[in-house]
């Protein structure tokens, strides 16, 4: 199995900016959270890798991978509540109508 | 013997100015005129007491009275023996300036119930009066030089208050503001003289240590010629005087109080106090003093010869008689009581002084209060309607004047003897100053009481005796005048502390007293008739000189020629350029700075998540190439 | 130079999952973007296996593929998100953004390939038993997260309520 570490660091780097990008460029708040996956997946594998890697007799990598898988779906189910609650109330879920934390 | 009681004299004229000052204005008229007196009258039993029981006490081993601390207590340490501390000191001169400020303030506070009655901000009058009791007080009994500076200051501030007592009166605003402003600008030599001194002598206090003092060597007369400075302000020296005659502008009682009897004294008070190093350490800078003290007396005797406001001739009556006891002090060669007969005779002169010029205004108030002007031609042949003022006031006349046996006499001989024991010169300068004080004094009683009745205005407002709360202090302080010449003063205060009689030095005394007749007799002829034939002629022949003395010889306009055009115009207005535009234009550039870059960075704070977010994602990459580099 | 079947099934995931993600936020609609986003976890969920991760994979699938994608979808349709997934941001902005996620990918992958990992081969070890996936998660020794795993318990939860909170109708 001659696969070098640094190839699965190059994937989770090229999904992070891509999420990155996405979260930026993106103006549909859906669409933004869509991103926020991606990036939360690259960390995910990092996790995973490091640990198979580095530190093959134990799992701390393994488990933390788990748990944020749990609170990535955790998350999610609360930011998609929130935004349709946002599209109930102005029909739009657009990022340029959302700055209400402006001072 | 316990003098831990002294303490009240300090604190009950505090106290009763905090009642009155807080609480005054809800009380009726009389009742805070009698805390006040009340209080004052307090103060004068345990200031007489402290007299009694200081010098019943007997003298120490060395034939002086020893100096007493009751209290002391550190209040700045700086260094270890540099601190400044505040307490009471009770030594003879203290002791003295005890009774003679509480004998007059009590008067004045007695004698103020008739002259104030019914005056607007009784209550607050003698609020201020309790706090400049409580202020000299303080003054005398300082400790240290530096204490002696804060109650100096209190004491112009209560003295600033008193004259613009009439605050409603444009001219009343401008002599307290006069006042205050020059001697403020004394006081500014006092302290830089203060701080040459502490640093050079290592203390504040009166008593530095020999070597410290050997090891200043010519710094110690600059710290003591500064401060007389500030002596000079207070004390209305030569060409410092300008506020005094203005400062008449406040109540006549306040006049008497304080710029007559006591704190005009403190300047004389100050030079008194380091009287042991000036001799020691720059007694050149005591003959200069003293040379000051005679110009002063000459130029205030002249003016007051053709002033017509009688309290302006008492006030540069006052000016010329404070200058005598500066010459006394001044002509001392030597610490012993021979040589520094001049200090007991100047301590002497004070005391006298204090309590017949007080006297001289409480009965020129009484005057106006009768007449309702200061003015010379309201008056005349006021003999008959105030018979008391009228005694009481030749009383004070014939003691400034040096006629035997009133108090005057005593002193001013002594100031006389010392300054023949000086130099002939200065001997002979101040016994003609005595005649002209002689002869403006009997001037101005004649143009009071005798000479041309202002028969209309008596008409229309017949003039009355004053009340009896006003004639009381009269005769008070008329009958002090008649026996405190008798006491044995060099008892009690000499220059080294041991004992010294008076004896009087006949070829003096004879040659003052004739020359003291001479100008009342030359009063008596030119000024007691009706017409002034004599008078007005002199006046016509020697008009311009004339004019001038009663312009006080331009001073007040040199003066206003010194501050507006040079000061003002060269140092001040440029000053106030750069102020306004460097200094003030450096402030609005930095608050305009702030502005912009505020409306700059305020355009960041849109709300919006995602333009936050990448200001954070720059602001991470820009720290991992940090990292990177360092 | 001879490939393995691993090496190859590897090369391909990379390829695929790189393609997808990039796909996902550039695609001009949104539910092939949610398409896209579901690739690229079906890729994780195979370098998670590959990884010999096998429960870590299942979960992946199970939970994003199964739960989370099928929620976007939903949601999409719900908020009519396909008709306004156009709205384009303006010039300046992107290039910003473009300049700096291509500095920060090549600063990562700089920092990546100088690290200098000598790792390139999977060490050998034996695969995580699910029993042991159990006790290590409600066990309280040391490497085990009874702690972590109530918390999360009672995050979703708490997530749970919140989501029915905010989005039940008034």
């Amino acid at each position: 199995m001659e696969i070098h570490v640094v190839y699965y660091l190059i994937v989770s780097t090229i999904m992070l900016f891509a999420g990155i990008y996405g979260f930026f460029t993106r103006k549909n708040l859906l669409a933004v959270l869509i991103s926020v996956e991606l990036i939360l997946n690259a960390t995910n594998i990092n996790f995973a890798v490091f640990n198979r890697y580095l530190f093959p007799d134990v799992f701390e990598g393994h488990f933390f991978a788990l748990f944020g898988i749990g609170i990535a779906a955790a998350e999610t189910a609360v930011a998609i509540a929130i935004i349709i609650n946002i599209y109930r109330n102005i029909r739009n879920i657009q990022t340029d109508n959302i700055d209400e934390m402006k001072g | 013997m316990d003098y831990s009681y002294t303490i009240l004299i300090l604190l009950l004229p505090m106290l009763s100015f905090i009642v009155l000052g807080l609480a005054g204005m809800r009380m009726q008229h009389k009742v805070a005129g009698a805390i006040g007196t009340a209080v004052l009258g307090i103060v004068a039993v345990l200031s007489y007491a402290t007299a009694y029981f200081y010098f019943g006490n007997g003298r120490s081993a060395d034939g002086t009275y020893e100096k007493l601390m009751p209290y002391n207590f550190e209040w700045l340490p700086f260094t270890s023996n540099l601190h400044i501390d505040l307490g009471i000191l009770l030594d003879p001169i203290s002791v003295m300036m005890l009774i003679v400020i509480s004998t007059v303030s009590l008067m004045v506070h007695i004698y103020s119930f008739g002259y104030m009655k019914g005056e607007k901000g009784f209550q607050r009058y003698y609020a201020f009066l309790s706090l400049f009791t409580f202020s000299m007080l303080g003054l005398v009994v300082a400790t240290n030089i530096f204490q002696m500076y804060i109650f100096w200051e209190l004491v112009g501030v209560s003295s600033y208050l008193l004259i613009g007592f009439y605050y409603t009166k444009p001219e009343a605003v401008a002599a307290s503001k006069k006042a205050f402003i020059v001697t403020r600008f004394a006081d500014l030599g006092f302290l830089i003289g203060i701080l040459i001194y502490g640093y050079y002598a290592g203390t504040f206090t009166f008593e530095p240590e020999t070597q410290m003092l050997i090891a200043a060597g010519g710094m110690m007369p600059w710290a003591l010629g500064l401060m007389f400075v500030g002596g000079a302000g207070k004390s209305a020296m030569f060409p410092l005087h300008i506020w005094l005659p203005d400062a008449m502008e406040g109540p006549t009682p306040v006049s008497a109080l304080i710029h007559a009897a006591t704190m005009v004294v403190a300047g004389v008070y100050l030079v008194a106090r380091m009287f042991p190093i000036f001799i020691a350490y720059a007694p050149e800078v005591l003959h200069w003093i003293a040379y000051l003290g005679v110009l002063t007396a000459f130029y205030a005797a002249a003016v007051a010869c053709v002033q017509t406001d009688i309290k302006r001739v008492l006030a540069f009556s006052t000016i010329s008689q404070i200058a005598f006891m500066v010459v006394a002090l001044g002509v001392c060669i030597g610490a012993d009581t021979h040589e520094g007969l001049g200090y007991m005779a100047g301590m002497f002169h004070l005391f006298t002084h204090a309590m017949f010029k007080a006297l001289l205004f409480l009965g020129a108030g009484a005057i106006i209060h009768a007449v309702h002007s200061n003015e010379m031609s309201a008056m005349g042949g006021l003999r008959k309607y105030m018979p008391i003022t009228h005694i009481t006031f030749l009383i004070a006349c014939l003691a400034i004047a040096g006629i035997p046996p009133f108090s005057g006499f005593f002193s001013k001989d002594e100031i006389l003897a010392a300054c023949f024991q000086f130099s002939p010169v200065v001997g002979w300068m101040m016994s003609i100053i005595a005649g002209m004080t002689a002869f403006y004094m009997f001037r101005l009683y004649y143009g009071i009481f005798w000479g041309k009745e202002n028969k209309e205005l008596h008409a229309h407002h017949t003039p009355h005796e004053a009340p009896l709360s006003m004639s009381f202090p009269l005769m008070f302080l008329a009958a002090v005048t008649c026996v405190s010449g008798f006491i044995p003063f060099g008892h009690f205060v000499s220059s080294n502390g041991q004992a010294y009689d008076i004896h009087l030095n006949a070829q003096v005394a004879i040659t003052s007293v004739c020359i003291a007749i001479v100008a009342i007799v030359l009063a008596t002829f030119m000024y007691m008739k009706e017409q002034q034939p004599v008078a007005d002629k002199l006046a016509a022949t020697f008009k311009t000189l004339h004019r001038a003395a009663y312009r006080r010889f331009y001073m007040d306009e040199i003066w206003m020629f010194v501050t507006k055009k040079i000061i003002f115009r060269c140092i001040s207005t440029p000053l106030a350029w750069f102020d306004r535009h460097a200094v003030d234009q450096f402030f609005n550039f930095t608050a305009w700075s702030a502005n912009a870059s505020a409306d700059e960075v305020r355009g960041m704070q849109s709300g919006k998540i995602q333009s936050y977010c990448i200001w954070f994602l720059i602001g991470a990459l820009a720290f991992t190439v940090m990292l990177l580099l360092v | 130079m001879d490939i393995t079947l691993q090496q190859l099934v590897f090369y391909v995931v990379a390829i695929l999952m790189s393609v997808f993600s990039v796909m996902t936020v550039t695609s001009g609609s949104i539910l092939r973007s949610a398409t896209y986003l579901l690739f690229v976890l079906f890729g994780t969920a195979a370098i998670y296996f590959i990884l010999g991760y096998t429960f870590l994979g299942a979960v992946q699938l199970m939970v994003y593929a199964g739960g989370i994608v099928v929620l976007y979808v939903f949601s999409i349709l719900l908020t009519n998100s396909d008709k306004s997934i156009n709205q384009k941001i303006c010039k300046s902005k992107l290039f910003a953004v473009l300049a700096t996620v291509l500095i920060g990918a090549a600063l990562v992958l700089f920092l990546i390939w100088t690290n200098g990992f000598a790792l390139n081969a999977i060490p050998e070890c034996s695969e995580i038993g699910l029993k042991e996936i159990g006790r290590d998660l409600i066990g309280m020794d040391k490497y085990q997260y009874v702690l972590p795993f109530e918390i999360v318990s009672v995050l979703l939860l708490a997530c749970m309520i919140g989501g029915l909170l905010i989005a039940r109708k008034r």
